[in-house]
This record gives C-alpha cells, structure tokens and sequence, in this order.
C-alpha cells in the first residue's frame, strides 16, 4: 500500500512548527500504523534526514505513551491507542494528517512528542491513598461487592494517555480525573481523603490550566479505555459535597489536649 | 549486615558469597530482620538513595524507602513512572493465602516455584519470597488495587501454569496495571511529600564507581540530550529485563540492557543470561515489517484448549475439523497438568507440533487455543467476565472475533530469569549497587512460573530492598560529590560513546541491525540450541556488531531529542550480552527449564538435567572489549527438597 502523510514537525518547545509531506510505498496491510512510521524513518535514515519523533512503548494499547493525533481523531478514528491501528483500515493512496496533542498543558517536545508531566501533577495532588508499606489488614477483612469492584475498575483501568484532554475543546482533564477519584472514592480504603483527594485534584487540573467540562462528551468519545461521562458526574457531585462538608479544622485544640 | 559491609568473601572460586542467614530456611529472613542494624529517623534524611527504573520493582522500592525517610531519586526513560512495562502484565499475581482452601501454604508456593524452575534456584530466596507474597495482596489492596471478588466481597483467585491450586490474585486481565498503578500512586503520594524526586525521560546511561563502591550514575535528559551526573549513598537497578534481545518479544519498545549491562561492564557479575522464558501464549507473527509480539495471558489456558490438527497441512477450518482429528498435544501428553503445564513446556511443545508440519494459520507457526467447550459449558457471559479483555484485545489486532473462531498463539520471548547476579541481600558484586525485580537473577531459576514476576518485583520493592539498602547504609561510606574525578571520567566515556554512533554516519537504521541479531538468537540461542548453533551465533553477531559500527544510521544532535541515537545506543549493548547469552548457553551442558539442548534429552524429548555438574548459577564477568567473558559458580545446595525430575506427566 501507498500513503501520503503530513507530518506535524517541530524541533523543540521555543520552535515554530509546521507540515511536511512524504510518501510511503510497499507498505504491508497488516502493519500497524506505528510500523508503518517505522518504514518512513527507515527510508528517512536511508537518505541520512531527520527521522520523525514520535513516542511509543508497548505497542499493546495499555502502557498510554502514544500520543497522536491521526486525521484529527486523538488516538485516531477508531477508539483504540494509535499502536493497535492497522493500514488494513485505511484507503491505498489515502493521505493521512499526523498531529501531535494540541494543548497548552501538554507543550511539545519535538514533532510528535508532548510533555504530559501535568497529568503526573494531578495525582500527585490527591490521587492515591496515603498508607505506608507495612504490616496491612486481611483484605477479606472489607469486603467489596463485585458490582463496586467492577464501577471501580471501570474507572481505574485509565491509561493516562491524555486523549481525552487533546480531544476537548475546553481542554479539559476532568476525565481523565474523574477516573481516579471514581476509582478511589468508591472503595473502602478511599473513605478517609475522600474529601482532601477531590479538592487536591480539581485544584492542580486548574492550577494545570486545564479547562472546564462543559459537556461535549468528546473526551469519552475517544478515550481508547471508553471510560464513561459517569466519571465526570461522580467527581462534580464528590467536588461540591467535599465543599459543602468543609469544616474548619480544629487541630490546636485537638494537640491541646 | 554491617560487618559484611566490609572486606568480600567469596566462595572460594572468586564469587562473593551468597550471605545466606543461618537456620532453618523458615527463619531465615526472620533471622536477618532481627539483626540487622538501623538508621534513626533522624539521620535518614541525610542519606540518598538513586532508584533507576520505575516498574513494579522501582517504584516498590522509590516509595518505601521514601517512607521511611531517605532522600530518593528515581529515573526512568518513558515520560513519566506510570508507564514502565509492568504494567503490560495481565493475567495475576500469585499469593500462598490459601483462600480457595486448598491446602495451600508457604511451603507449596515455594516447592512450585523451586520445581517449576528446574532447581536452578536459591532455596532461600525463594523461601523468602513465598513468605512475603501475602504481604503484597494486602499492601495492594490497601493501596486500593481492586482485585476481582467473589459474590460475597471477598478476594477471587484462580490457577495459573504449573501449579494444582488457585492462588493467583487477578484484576481482570490488567492484574499489572493495576498492581503498577498502585506502587505509582505511592511515589507520587511521596513525590508530594518531597521525599522522591522522579526524573522521566531520563536514562541511565553508566554506573559511577567510587573506592570500589556504586556513588552515582551517569544518566542522559532524553528531551534536551544533556549529559547528567546523580550522586547517592546506594544506587537501585530495576530496570527489568533484556528480552528484547530477540527483537521480537512481548516487551516494550523501550525495554532494554543498557543500565544493567554498563554496570556489568563496571564490574557487576551477570548471572544465567541463557535462562530466557518464551511464553507459549503470543499472537503469531505475521510479517517482517512487524515490530514487537503480543502476549495473551497464560490464565486463558484455564478454560481454553490447545490443539492443532492430526494431518499435516490441514485446509479445513477449525469449526470443520472433528475431535477424532483434533490433536490435545499438552493434554495427551502431560494428563495431570493438561493445558496448564509450565510455560517453557508448553512452548517447546508448540514448537515441536509446528516442526512437525501440523502448525496452523499463514506461516505454519501457530495453535489453537479454543474456547468452545468452555464458551458451551460456562456460557458466553462467564468467559466474557473472565477474559473479556483479552478477547478484545485479540479481535483488535488479528480481526478475527474468538468467541467464534480459536485463537491463534505461538510462543513468543516474554522474560528473563537471567541478570545481574545479587546475594541474598540482592546486592550485586559492587558494593552499594543493588539489583532488584526482573533485573536480577535471584528467584526463578531457569523457568519463571506464571504470575510470579509480579510477586518477586514486589517483594523485592516493597519488602526486601528497603531493609538491606537500609543495613547497607549502616556505614558511613563517605560523602561524595558529583564534582568527583570519577564521575567525570564516566561521563567523558559516556559522550566518547554517543559521539562513535554518530559519527559512523551510515544509513541504516538501528532497528534494521537489531532484528537482524534478534533472528539470529530467536533461531540460535531461542526454544532449543545445540553447540554448533551456538557457535555460529557467536560468529554471526559479531560479524553484525562490526556492520553496526560501519553503517548504523543516527541523527547528528546529541544535545537534542534524538531517538535514533537513544535506539541505536540500546542495540549496541545488546550485540555485547547475545553474544555473552551464547557463551552461557554454550557451557551449561544439561537442558533445564528454558534452557533445552538439543544434545542433553530424554528418550522422549524432555529436558535432561545434570545436577551433577551444573545445579548452580553461572555468574559472568566482563571481559574486556576484545576478550572473552570468564565464569564464575555458585553452587545451589538443596537442604529442603531433593532434586527430582521434573514432572507433569
């Protein structure tokens, strides 16, 4: 198969950026389309040019590291990280738009590579529960239904690609934030920074420069998980109790004693 | 403990020793917490530790160690510490909780672990890490990892390869994400606390050695090329392991040798670097473009049957073909372990039907894997609950729907049992430089059972590492500077090294020169090998190393993001260990676990080991560029459990 690409090039963060066209022949169907980007820096090396940057780990859809836009669907047209894309999907001769995210959180690093650090930040504000390692309880010492399990899970399972983020036209991380306080929240062992976890989190996506959700349901639309909107609802409603429930502390008092 | 801290002894044979506890082996490790010595709360702020690796090991490790006080630097190349490879792990982790109440204990898990390694392991170790292993569910699930349970709330466990009970804990098929994601959240939750600072996109690229001890690493910023030095009282490697040797594995693209290979390179002994594991459960391969292989949990040969055609070249398609012409191969020939026979069995015998011509799909390389009983039986909702993932993720790549047509699976390279050698302490030949998770060697002789990587990279991260680093840093061990002649010499070595890539200005990319040499030990030094193989291999990779070092093609910047350099520089430590794989496959004259020669057989085709002679770890040292790696041994002593044939007939 035959393709034309546009290729998003940049050099660094300070650069401008702009579109390179190429072409690829002789491309096996059952390549993928990362594979197939592969063959382009082949033939790049080959005539000793600047190989395209593009970042990918496991090449299975799970480790999050893609980072495309493909045809201006991030992650691409289908709902699955841009690594489990085939050429078999697409038109012999098509010319295909590839683009890094486009988000003012996400700056780019080269080409097709952005920094996505902001996302670490966000967890680092509240995603977790704060328990050492060390000596824990049984764990059927708290039970967990399977129907609370499998909510959870639905939300855990978030591979942090940023999909969601590049597709809104808010830009807004409150998916991919969702995602985790759901996930904490609902179980057992989220109950005592519920509220810390939520306000921690909504206060770094903003700080972040994240925008708000204001509905559009793209984000979920391409999220390669299919992580639901429900996400969203949970930590609005988590968000606005944990404001209401906000007591002021009375912690000189309490070491008083 | 601190008086071994000081002069080496070694076995006698210029291997240090093992410093394995006295006792009995079920109070080994007990013995060794009680006596080791501590640092006060006070004074731990004041010592530094450098994690390298952010998988379920680096992470482990980061986190607690920054718990307990220490200043902790973690690195890791991808572009942040949530997507290191553990996190492609699918099908569990394994725990002697006994909670299906079967008899299980500590004692079996370790007797499994021990045979299902062809008794090519340390007894201690392994005690060690069956003991722990109840430990990491609980940890876990205080961590808010939600494991699949039962109707009643509690826990759910299921079988795993090798084994006659269910004690592999599962999340879905993402058992490793989610395990991952919670050793991440606690390095995050310490990041916040200020205790660890976590470098992404940051590789190590050689290890600073200070009057003999580990003192720091040289590493490279992949996004701006700067060439960086750390400085720290220990240095950690969890760095994973080195099968992408093979090109084609089920490992990321990133996952490569390079830091456990420069600290070989600096005097780190590299243990049993021939014990790969080829996981029978692997979409086949269906073209040469193809970049990297995917696996497909071993937990689906629970409910899924392997077979391939009695006649050879059968046109047919599945649906079509009756029982009485169906060949069961792993049932007919292990009846007692049936589908569920340890992986390295599973895969040779794979290979063995597909030598026989009876393989199936394009290549002639494939099985069935048929979940048509179990689809008839359970009902589809049931297999749905238990692998929908995996079926997903099959349909995704290969476009056939497995709920209507058996899969297709071939053995592909998944893991090392192999590296860095490490004592009992897992401390590796240089002082101060640790080893830990699929990096190291301890725990899985020559064959890794299933859901047991997660178990030892946890065990080793959060409940081992952080008590021996502590007693390592005991001794004052002196304060060093990154301003050190030492660290300037490396880096001076590090640049004369990115710089030779470059300047061999060809035109051929380093993924090119890596599946050529991937071809080459996958046929050579794979499923099966035999002398002469061996030595051709050798002769072959060195034969592609000098083209390498003619015509590999990297982009000029070093001091820019420059992934080709990152690539080729990964490649050119993996021509040094194939090379040195062969050298190990070449001197264990006996087949065991993974490692099967063609010349050392059974009448019937099984593994002929030779406790005689190699019932030990082969630890090699580095050469030097143009000599030869020189073995050292450890001999395992059994004291526990008699070395038997191994069995699941």
């Amino acid at each position: 198969m035959r393709f034309n690409l546009e290729i998003w090039r940049q050099f660094d963060r300070e650069s401008n950026g702009h579109f390179e066209s190429f072409t690829v022949d002789g491309i096996d169907p059952e390549s993928s389309f990362l594979e197939m980007l592969d063959q382009l820096n082949a033939q790049l090396g080959r005539e000793k040019q600047r190989m395209v940057a593009f970042d990918s780990d496991c090449r299975e859809g799970i480790c999050g590291t893609c980072s495309l836009v493909i045809d201006g669907y991030p992650q691409g047209p289908r709902q699955v990280t841009a690594c489990q894309i085939y050429m078999r999907e697409f038109t012999d001769g098509a010319t295909i738009k590839v683009e890094p995210y486009r988000n003012s959180a996400f700056p780019v690093m080269r080409d097709l590579i952005t920094d996505r650090s902001a996302l670490d930040r966000v967890i680092q504000a509240g995603g977790y529960i704060s328990t050492k390692t060390g000596p824990q309880p049984d764990p059927n010492s708290m039970p967990v239904s399977p129907e609370t399990q499998k909510e959870a899970f639905d939300a855990a399972i978030c591979i942090g690609c940023g999909a969601c983020v590049a597709a809104c036209p808010n830009g807004s991380a409150m998916l991919f934030t969702g995602a985790k306080v759901k996930h904490l929240n609902l179980l057992p062992q989220g109950q005592p920074e519920r509220t810390t976890r939520v306000i921690g989190m909504v206060e770094q996506m903003d700080a972040e420069g994240f925008g708000g959700c204001t509905n559009y349901g793209e984000c979920s639309r391409v999220c390669p998980q299919e992580i639901s909107l429900d996400v969203i609802g949970m930590l609005n409603r988590e968000y606005r109790k944990a404001r209401k429930d906000e007591q002021p502390a009375h912690r000189a008092k309490m070491t008083a004693q | 403990m601190s008086e071994m801290n000081g002069a080496t002894s070694t076995n006698g044979n210029g291997l240090p020793d093992a410093r394995i506890p006295d006792g009995p082996l079920s109070q080994k490790w007990r013995t060794w917490l009680d006596a080791h010595h501590l640092v006060g709360p006070r004074n731990r702020p004041g010592r530094s530790v450098i994690v390298v690796g952010t998988g379920l090991a680096g992470a482990s490790a980061a986190a607690t160690l920054a718990e307990q006080g220490y200043k902790v630097k973690s690195f890791c190349f991808q572009d942040s510490p949530r997507r290191a490879h553990s996190i492609a792990a699918q099908g569990g982790i394994n725990a002697a909780k006994d909670y299906a109440n079967e008899g299980d204990s500590i004692q079996r898990l370790f007797y499994d672990t021990i045979k299902g390694g062809d008794f090519r392991s340390r007894e201690a170790n392994v005690w060690r890490l069956a003991e722990l292993s109840a430990n990491i569910i609980d940890q876990a699930v205080a961590q808010g990892v939600p494991f699949n349970r039962e109707y009643g709330g509690s826990l759910a466990t299921r079988s795993f390869g090798g084994v006659l009970v269910q004690r592999t804990f599962y999340a879905r098929g993402q058992t490793g994400q989610q395990l991952l994601l919670g050793a991440y959240s606690a390095l995050e939750w310490q990041v916040k606390a200020g205790n660890v600072e976590v470098f992404s996109k940051h590789e190590m690229l050689d290890l600073v050695k200070v009057d003999g001890r580990a003192r720091g690493i040289i590493v490279r910023d992949l996004e701006t090329g700067e060439i960086e030095r750390f400085a720290a009282d220990a240095v950690i490697l969890a760095t994973g392991g080195y099968t992408n040797v093979y090109y084609l594995s089920t490992n990321a693209m990133g996952s490569n040798v390079t830091a456990t290979w420069r600290a070989h390179r600096r005097g780190a002994l590299f243990a049993n670097p021939c014990f790969t594991q080829i996981h029978p459960t692997c979409i086949p391969q269906s073209g040469d473009y193809q970049s990297k292989l995917t696996l497909m949990s071993e937990s689906l040969r629970n409910d899924g049957r392997i077979w391939v055609p009695r006649k050879p070249n059968e046109e047919r398609p599945p649906a079509e073909i009756p029982d009485a012409e169906r060949f069961y191969f792993l049932e007919e020939r292990y009846p007692a372990f049936g589908n569920l026979a340890p992986r390295d069995i599973a895969s040779r015998a794979a290979k063995h039907v597909c030598d026989d011509g009876l393989g199936v799909g394009g290549t002639g390389r494939g099985v069935y894997l048929d979940f048509r009983e179990a689809i008839a039986e359970q009902g589809r909702d049931a297999i749905e609950g238990k692998y929908g993932n995996l079926f997903d993720m099959y349909a995704k790549i290969t476009g056939d729907d497995p709920y209507e047509t058996p899969m297709m699976i071939y053995p592909a390279p998944h893991y090392a049992m192999g590296g860095l050698w490490v004592d009992y302490e897992l401390q590796t030949t240089i002082e101060g430089l640790f080893a830990i998770g699929e990096a190291n060697f301890s725990d899985h002789g020559a064959n890794r059972l299933g859901a047991s990587a997660l178990m030892q990279a946890l065990a080793d991260g959060y409940f081992i590492v952080p008590h021996t680093v502590t007693d390592y840093m005991t001794v004052d061990h002196g304060d060093v500077s990154t301003e050190d002649a030492e660290f300037g010499r490396v880096q001076d070595e590090v640049e004369e090294r990115l710089q030779a890539l470059v300047d061999v200005d060809g035109t051929i990319v380093p993924q090119e020169f890596h599946r050529e040499m991937g071809m080459v030990m996958l046929d050579k030094c794979g499923m099966s090998r035999d002398a002469e193989g061996l030595k051709e291999a050798i002769a072959e990779i060195r034969r592609i190393k000098a083209d390498f070092w003619e015509n590999v093609r990297v982009d000029p910047g070093i001091e820019e993001l420059n992934q080709s350099l990152e690539y080729a520089n990964r490649v050119s430590d993996f021509l040094e260990l194939g090379e040195l794989m062969c050298f190990d496959a070449l001197r264990r004259e006996e087949s065991c676990g993974g490692h099967f020669r063609e010349e050392h057989q059974t009448e019937d085709g099984e593994a002929l080991r030779d406790d005689e002679d190699f019932a030990s770890v082969t630890a090699w040292g580095w050469g030097g560029e143009d000599g030869e790696p020189v073995p050292y041994d450890e001999h395992l002593e059994f004291e526990n459990v008699e070395l038997a044939t191994r069995s699941y007939k």
